[in-house]
């Protein structure tokens, strides 16, 4: 057996870190929208401040990513699925560094001021304006689901490549707490 | 693309010997456990999402509620839809610094914009049949900071809970000859504001208006202390009592021509801040109920209103007065509303500007 490639460390460990932090964005922000009660304020608060952070984060990432590459796919899976892994991760990519830079630019054009963290305060990156407003928040909301989807989908393949095609992929993004090289 | 990887095949990829193909019944958990994931998954994000709730409150359903019989009034305001700007100045006196640390109460002039309004989800409404009436204040601050509040005329609120509010919509809306009194009886708290809407006298004038915060709000000073407050702007024009039948003879618009002309020809027109600090043990949860009298109350300032434009193309327009956006020095306390107003708002703010077709601005900036 060939000793398999993996993701560096500090690639692994952004993906994690940034799974938990994406889905806790998709269920904070579905269930923010939809309730009155006194936790909507808090929600709304953290779902802003890690909205920023998640855009640093992805930031890095992409660099990272852009320095170290990626272990190559299986010389074996079929091209579709090639084609669909590598596109669905441009649409990860994607999504993570527009969804808060779409939520950023709705809050200027709706001149709602943007504080992060209890007390960062971040400027406002458009003029107020009804139809960017209006634009900015229907592309993060329809996105938002999108991006829930795809994480589903990603899901579903990983544990796909994991449980029953066992090819080893997983092994390449899995955290592991002892190098096994 | 540089990779990053361990010894490998001449061609850059990998192999490795697989295991013989999965049983069928290995096959199947793996199958079944990538489902139960999904599936797990999305079951769980349509719950957080309330759509497997049907009793959850949602502002969806408070604004659904509010709508008027006629309908919405497109690119307005879901509640207290028909108002009218003005443009100002909060001074200071620097009294309240010794309750808050905001820097909206040291001394000085700060920028104040804001919005007289009828307490009706009807932008069309004639303001003569209107029991409620509002103003939208937003002060900001050299530092940065907004002070955004949304005030009404009456001395408490009609109901304790946003949930009561929803039901008391409903109750409203409703053809059942019952649903007001199943009400009541089960919001006993509901009848000191059917007493106040029925016997508190009329003003011609927003300038004669008292607007109250209702909600409580936590001020902190700068030892880091905490004092739930109340606001209250009291005019100092002399409220003259109108009956509502003389104010209808006045016209649908009166009260907005009203407020035009007496600030063209009177000048500026004038609120004393009032903040009354709650004792320990005082409901301030409960917006329904008053803080008994003889509460420690503070003078912290005077709004001075300086100029009225009318809404259409005017600088309230875009504006959502958003109670829970607030400086440094002060919070929201335990009092349900402020939350609910903010998430009700939310909504009716991005339903609102996508209408702006409906309602459009003047291109020149004169008033149709």
């Amino acid at each position: 057996m060939i000793a398999i490639s993996r993701f560096t460390a500090i690639q692994r460990l952004l993906h994690w870190l940034m799974a938990i932090c994406l889905i806790a964005m998709l269920f904070i922000g579905v269930g923010m929208v939809s309730t009155v009660m006194p936790k909507y304020l808090p929600l709304v608060a953290v779902h802003k401040s890690l909205g920023v952070t998640i855009l640093l984060l992805a930031l890095i990432r992409l660099v990272v990513r852009l320095y170290y590459g990626a272990p190559p796919l299986p010389v074996d899976l079929p091209v579709p699925m090639k084609l669909a892994a590598q596109s669905s991760h441009y649409a990860l990519y994607t999504l993570m560094i527009a969804m808060p830079l779409l939520g950023w630019g709705m809050l200027s054009a709706g001149a709602y001021p943007i504080e992060i963290y209890g007390g960062i305060r971040l400027p406002a990156v458009l003029h107020q304006s009804d139809a960017l407003h209006t634009a900015l928040w229907d592309a993060h909301f329809y996105l938002a689901f999108a991006f829930f989807a795809l994480v589903l989908l990603h899901v579903a393949a990983a544990l796909f490549h994991a449980l029953v095609r066992r090819d080893g992929v997983f092994e390449t993004i899995a955290p592991s707490l002892t190098s096994r090289h | 693309m540089e990779s990053h990887q361990r010894p490998s095949t001449s061609n850059g990829e990998f192999s490795m010997s697989r295991p013989t193909r999965l049983s069928t019944r290995s096959l199947l958990t793996s199958l079944v456990v990538i489902g139960a994931v999904v599936g797990g998954s999305a079951v769980a994000f349509g719950y957080t999402a309330g759509w497997l709730s049907p009793r959850r409150l949602t502002p969806d359903k408070l604004l659904e509620a509010l709508a008027p019989p006629t309908g919405v009034s497109p690119g307005h305001r879901r509640n207290h839809a028909k108002g009218i700007c003005f443009t100002g100045l909060f001074e200071a006196n620097g009294n309240d610094s010794v309750l808050s640390r905001a820097e909206v109460f040291r001394a000085g002039h700060y920028p104040a914009l804001g919005r007289f309004n009828l307490g009706t989800a009807n932008a069309n409404a004639t303001d003569a049949t209107v029991r409620v009436r509002g103003m939208g204040l937003r002060i900001s601050t050299p530092d940065g900071e907004e002070w955004r509040t949304a005030m009404i005329d009456p001395p408490f609120f009609p109901v304790s809970t946003p949930r009561a509010f929803y039901d008391l919509l409903r109750a409203l809306g409703s053809k059942n000859p019952d649903a007001m009194p199943t009400f009541i009886h089960a919001n006993p708290e509901f009848a000191a504001f059917a007493a106040w809407a029925k016997t508190a006298p009329w003003t011609g004038s927003y300038a004669e208006e008292h607007f109250n915060s209702l909600n409580s709000f936590i001020f902190t000073d700068s030892s880091g202390a905490d004092h739930a407050v109340r606001w209250s702007l009291v005019p100092q024009t002399a409220p003259v009592p109108v009956s509502p039948e003389d104010l209808a003879k006045r016209g649908p618009d009166f009260l907005e021509n009203e407020i035009t002309d007496r600030v063209r020809s009177s000048g500026p027109l004038r609120w004393t801040m009032t903040v009354t600090v709650a004792d320990p043990g005082d409901p301030t949860s409960d917006p329904s109920k008053a803080w008994p009298e003889g509460r420690r109350s503070v003078e912290v300032g005077t709004l001075v209103v300086q100029q009225i434009e009318a809404e259409r193309d005017g600088p309230c327009r875009d504006i959502n007065f958003d109670p829970t956006v607030l400086p440094a020095g002060i919070r929201t306390s335990d009092d349900p509303f402020p939350a609910a107003r903010s998430s009700a708002y939310r909504e009716s703010y991005d339903l609102r500007t996508a209408e702006a077709k409906d309602y459009p601005r003047t291109k020149s900036g004169v008033a149709p």
